[in-house]
């Protein structure tokens, strides 16, 4: 077993011990900041498989974050208010089943991430960050400009979804719900790093003429994983809508953007469970540093600094002690 | 002689406004080891992209097995079968030996344990990074790359340049044995006028962007590659 797996799992580990000992002391703030965690580090995952594995610097993944917010608050609002989603020759109605909402949220990102995709991969550097931001930044002004569900204001959503055989009102429960999610996805993307595809997209980053020039089609490849990684950014932006029970515009700011991304360099790119360690920290340093000074942002910012100059494999490679590999 | 692979007649090409290639013919067959000589900056790499689509032609035509190369996206020309062993060796640097043969990986008679069998090198360096190869064990994981894609052709360019003597003799061994057990059709470009003189079959000289001089590589004598090569 590779030192980054033991890290690995002791990151997955203490991540699953921190709500335990919450629950056994009654700190259901504590299973709440953890839940987050696993959130912001599934959208981290996300974005990881584009940024770390395929070189696609995206600053425009608050729009997959807000999609997926958006299709859990919508579905669910339409469900409880007894309204169709759609009323025509075809019926469709709202839903609080959780695995209904996380279907239709992954075909809803996988969708818009194909459309965003399909008009940005062919770009590279920094007009691939400019495109990519300018979807992010037109999903957030259409939120703002979309009264039905909620407009500026945001939308609410009553009662969280609902998770078959358990009690997803059960801040534990809902936190076992999320870091399940996490777990299987990082399982999944650690199958596919390991396959053709993943190895095609490492070797993409690193020179996509070359690939071409084994007969491996770029721009598919690069598409494909952009898509995928928007579906799993998606997926994280359907949880914290059920989570904070409420969705709002600001989950399609390029601030949030910026912040899954910063989860994913403070971690590491590329690295497997590099987010979980990225949204971790972010999310102590905001509690700890918060208390303090509401300029809390300075000091993420100077440690920010100091991961991209001295450990650009971020936390895990320097925790796992090993020369930066896969990163590109 | 085989069947004939690659046709190129009369092939034009351009960097931006400048011309690089005026007039270049030539023919591969099947089995066929051509070299394709010249002097520094005669239009021979400038050739090698043309046949890969890295260059787009101006004018004239490319064939490969009778279809038409014109317009091909690049990785479909490696899909047709060209394998393109590039200047400077450009391996993934961030992935292992296997990791980059199999990166390349087709479905055909070459395997990661028949390249590493043609080079026994790579086989002992199976888990090391590419960047961490020296230069002559990244050139042989070039050409390894380049035959995972299982070509019918492969494009060598300046496989040996830069490379101690006794890592040059072990390169050319392994293209001898390209040529004689596989049979592979080969596309040289190389300044090692002895080497190619013992293995090639047919020669090309560019000058200044057009073909020269062609004929068997028996034929070259010292006038010629005085006139045309300066040695």
């Amino acid at each position: 077993m590779s030192r980054e797996t033991v890290v690995n799992l002791v990151l997955l580990g203490s991540l699953l011990i921190v709500p335990v000992y919450a629950r056994a002391v009654d700190d259901p703030f504590l299973i709440t900041l953890s839940t987050r965690v696993a959130i912001f580090a599934l959208a981290g995952v996300g974005l990881n498989l584009a940024l770390g594995l395929g070189g696609l610097v995206s600053l425009g993944h608050a729009a997959f974050f807000g999609i997926g917010g958006y299709t859990a608050g919508i579905l669910a609002s339409h469900a409880l208010n007894y309204a169709p989603l759609i009323d025509g020759i075809i019926v469709i109605n709202g839903s609080r089943s959780m695995p209904v909402i996380w279907v239709t949220t992954l075909i809803v990102s996988a969708c818009l991430a194909l459309l965003i995709g399909a008009l940005s991969v062919r770009t590279t550097g920094v007009y691939f960050i400019m495109i990519t931001l300018a979807f992010g930044q037109m999903m957030y002004y259409f939120s703002i400009s979309w009264p039905a569900y909620g407009g500026e204001d945001g939308l609410p959503i009553a009662i969280r979804n609902e998770f078959p055989g358990l009690n997803s009102l059960d801040p534990f429960q809902f936190f076992l719900i999320a870091y399940a999610v996490l777990c299987v996805t990082i399982f999944l993307i650690s199958r596919l790093q390991d396959s053709a595809f993943g190895l095609a997209l490492n070797a993409v980053r690193q020179s996509a003429r070359r690939v071409e020039m084994v007969g491996i089609a770029t721009f598919r490849l690069r598409l494909t994983a952009f898509v995928l990684s928007g579906m799993i950014t998606g997926l994280a932006g359907a949880l914290f809508a059920d989570l904070n029970r409420f969705v709002s515009p600001s989950m399609f700011s390029w601030q949030t953007s910026g912040e899954i991304m910063i989860f994913v360099i403070l971690g590491g790119t590329a690295r497997l469970c590099g987010p979980v360690a990225g949204a971790g920290m972010f999310i102590i340093l905001e509690h700890l540093l918060g208390g303090i000074s509401d300029y809390w942002l300075i000091f993420l910012g100077l440690l920010l600094l100091v991961v991209v100059l001295f450990a650009q494999g971020g936390l895990v490679s320097w925790l796992a002690g090993e020369r930066v590999r896969r990163h590109g | 002689m085989g069947r004939q692979l690659l046709e190129m007649a009369h092939v034009t090409a351009f960097y931006g406004d400048s011309q690089a290639l005026f007039d270049i013919s030539l023919k591969v067959h099947a089995g066929q080891l051509v070299a394709l000589m010249g002097r520094n900056g005669m239009g021979k790499t400038t050739t090698i992209r043309t046949i890969c689509g890295l260059l787009n032609i101006g004018s004239g035509t490319i064939h490969f097995d009778g279809q038409d190369m014109a317009s091909r996206p690049r990785h479909a020309v490696a899909r047709l079968g060209i394998g393109l062993v590039p200047e400077g060796r450009r391996c993934f640097p961030n992935l292992t030996v296997e990791e980059n043969l199999l990166v390349a990986s087709r479905p055909g008679i070459w395997t990661c344990a028949k390249v590493t069998d043609l080079f026994p090198r790579l086989g002992e360096r199976r888990d090391q990074l590419a960047i961490s190869l020296s230069g002559g064990e990244q050139q042989m994981l070039a050409i390894g790359r380049a035959l995972m894609t299982n070509p019918r052709l492969l494009l060598l360019d300046e496989a040996t340049e830069g490379l101690a003597p006794v890592i040059r003799h072990e390169i050319w061994a392994a293209i001898t044995t390209l040529k004689q057990e596989n049979n592979l059709a080969i596309l040289v470009v190389d300044k090692s006028l002895r080497e190619l003189r013992e293995i090639a079959d047919y020669a090309y000289i560019l000058q200044r962007g057009a073909t020269v001089w062609q004929g068997d590589i028996s034929a070259l004598n010292r006038e010629l590659t005085m006139r045309h090569l300066g040695v």
